[in-house]
């Protein structure tokens, strides 16, 4: 496919985003402005309740009543889409569907072609010996390699990852993270993923968007200029690492753990 | 032990729970009689009401009676299923026809099916239709109130999923909503079923000259108390037959969802 064809670039603009709760309101996000290249693969950091989940639901089109334009290559973004996938912190696998129904559920015309093609995406994944098997007899990374194999199926222009390892334990977050890199660099999807976790976030992204909490702006983008696959103990993934606590330091006033 | 046997010695004590309680509870009986505490016209003693049972097999009766009441009752909940669960989809799919429908529905469900018997009598007389009626108004609101609430249940996460998935209407209900209000259907069902299996009995016992509310109707007036006991054990054994089932077809619709099975 032809990177003009694709052309999953994202541009935000001016997007603020503000709640009612009960008689006030919370401004959850303010004046975002974001640029995001075809196939570049962003992390975005921020601490809880800073606006993360509500900036992947309105790129995803699941909110409404902003101000501001989201844009996808060449698209005003108005409401959900194929050309983007999702995948949410809970796998929300449907529970009475096995595997490979779970990942055809993605689809929504009946060509003979699904089957393949759910086949192939299960293989990306590593899950073919489990296609037909129910969602409660998968462990958590299972599940969540299935629900990224369901929203990888329909080739979206950008992939939209909330916190998708964050229920995970520390090895197998480690093993989805290579797994998500390896799938990133067989298919050239746009990433845009949050996590609260910074070693994550260097790992894997081209840049690192730390988010400042109440309103949510963006602080600071740190760009990652470092070959993968990552060495996560190099002085250089060290560095970024200190200049992103800093971050997080001077706002709260207070040493952060490696988690935020 | 070997491994084969403990599973197989397990099973033993498992039934051996199973129908402990009611064994015990047929000995005590049998053995209050023979003591002279209870009086066979009063309560008859187990003994006393198998034979009774046996003559009414022998004679026909109680296949006739039985199967006609198990006919009327598979009519009225057949429909009472069949409306149930369509109206109740509809309802539960738009919040136009739940405004609509709602306020009958509350006020005409807590009227028992019993009180509806003098109407039912009045529009369809004394025959077959009537108590159809009955039974179909007494399986029709657990089915419909059961139906609508699973489908107001559907989480509204997968909700979501279906919108970014850009899920068709049609498919969004066949493959999210209804599987997952299929467990709370199955327990509209399940007790509709039964509400029906009682109403055939109260109606029979009002208005018929067949069934099993009949037999124990017309034991009472000629005061064979061991028939109305048989009568009574019967639809017992019935219920519970009908309950296994529905429960055996919920298990095979449902094996998706690993449930608690208590300690
Ligand atoms: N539907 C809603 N109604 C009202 N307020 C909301 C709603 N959704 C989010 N908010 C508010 O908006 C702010 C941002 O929420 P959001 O879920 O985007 O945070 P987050 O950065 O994803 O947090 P976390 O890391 O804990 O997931 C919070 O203050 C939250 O209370
Ligand atoms: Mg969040």
């Amino acid at each position: 496919m032809g990177v003009a064809e694709r052309n999953g670039s994202l541009v935000i603009e001016e997007l603020h985003k503000k709640f009612h709760v009960g008689a006030g309101e919370v401004i959850a996000l303010r004046d975002i402005n974001l640029q995001i290249r075809e196939g570049e693969f962003i992390s975005i950091v921020g601490s809880s309740g800073c606006g993360k989940s509500t900036l992947l639901r309105i790129i995803a089109g699941l909110e409404n009543g902003h101000s501001g334009t989201v844009r996808l290559g060449d698209r005003r973004v108005s409401g959900p889409g194929l050309d983007r996938g999702m995948i949410f912190q809970e796998h929300r696998l449907l529970p009475w569907l096995t595997v490979e129904e779970n990942v055809a559920f993605a689809l929504n015309g009946r060509t003979p072609e699904d089957k393949r093609l759910v086949r192939e995406q299960l293989e990306l994944v590593g899950l073919s010996g489990f296609a037909r098997a129910h969602p409660h007899q998968l462990s958590g990374g299972m599940a969540q390699r299935v629900a990224i194999a369901r929203a990888l199926i329909n080739q979206p222009k950008l992939l939209l990852l909330d916190e998708p390892f964050g229920a995970l334990d520390a090895l197998t977050r480690i093993q989805m993270q290579q797994e998500i890199l390896r799938i990133w660099e067989v298919e050239r999807t746009t990433m845009l993923l949050v996590t609260h976790d910074i070693d994550e976030a260097i790992y894997l992204g081209d840049r690192v968007v730390i988010l400042s909490s109440r309103p949510g702006t963006v602080k600071r983008i740190v760009p990652v200029e470092l070959p993968r696959p990552r060495d996560r103990s190099s002085y250089e993934f060290v560095q970024i690492r200190k200049e992103i606590y800093t971050e997080f330091f001077h706002e709260a006033e207070k040493p952060f753990a490696y988690a935020i | 032990m070997t491994s084969d046997t403990k599973p197989h010695l397990e099973r033993i004590k498992h039934l051996l729970q199973y129908l402990g309680l009611s064994a015990a509870v047929l000995v005590v009986w049998q053995g209050l009689y023979h003591l002279g505490y209870i009086k066979p016209l009063i309560l008859p003693p187990p003994t006393q009401v198998a034979a009774a049972f046996q003559d009414l097999v022998k004679s026909g009766a109680m296949t006739r009676h039985v199967g006609i009441s198990v006919a009327r009752v598979l009519e009225g909940f057949a429909i009472a299923a069949l409306l149930g669960l369509s109206l109740g989809i509809a309802i539960g799919l738009s919040r136009t026809l739940d405004r609509l429908t709602d306020l009958a529905i509350q006020v005409i469900k807590p009227i028992p099916p019993i009180a509806w018997i003098p109407l039912a009598i009045l529009w369809f007389g004394i025959g077959e239709k009537s108590k159809v009626y009955i039974i179909f108004l007494g399986a029709f609101f657990p089915i419909i109130i059961n139906t609508i609430d699973g489908i107001r249940q559907t989480d509204h996460k997968f909700v979501e999923l279906s919108r970014v998935l850009e899920v068709p209407r049609v498919k969004f209900v066949r493959r999210v909503v209804i599987p997952g209000a299929l467990p709370a259907i199955m327990t509209g069902l399940r007790v509709g079923l039964m509400v029906a299996w009682m109403c055939v009995v109260a109606a029979e016992l009002i208005a018929a000259g067949s069934g099993i509310g009949y037999l124990i109707m017309d034991a009472r007036q000629l005061s064979q108390s061991d028939v109305v006991l048989v009568g009574m054990i019967t639809i017992g054994v019935i219920g519970k037959v009908m309950d296994s089932i529905i429960r055996r077809i919920e298990k095979r619709l449902v094996d998706w969802k690993p449930s608690f099975a208590g300690h």
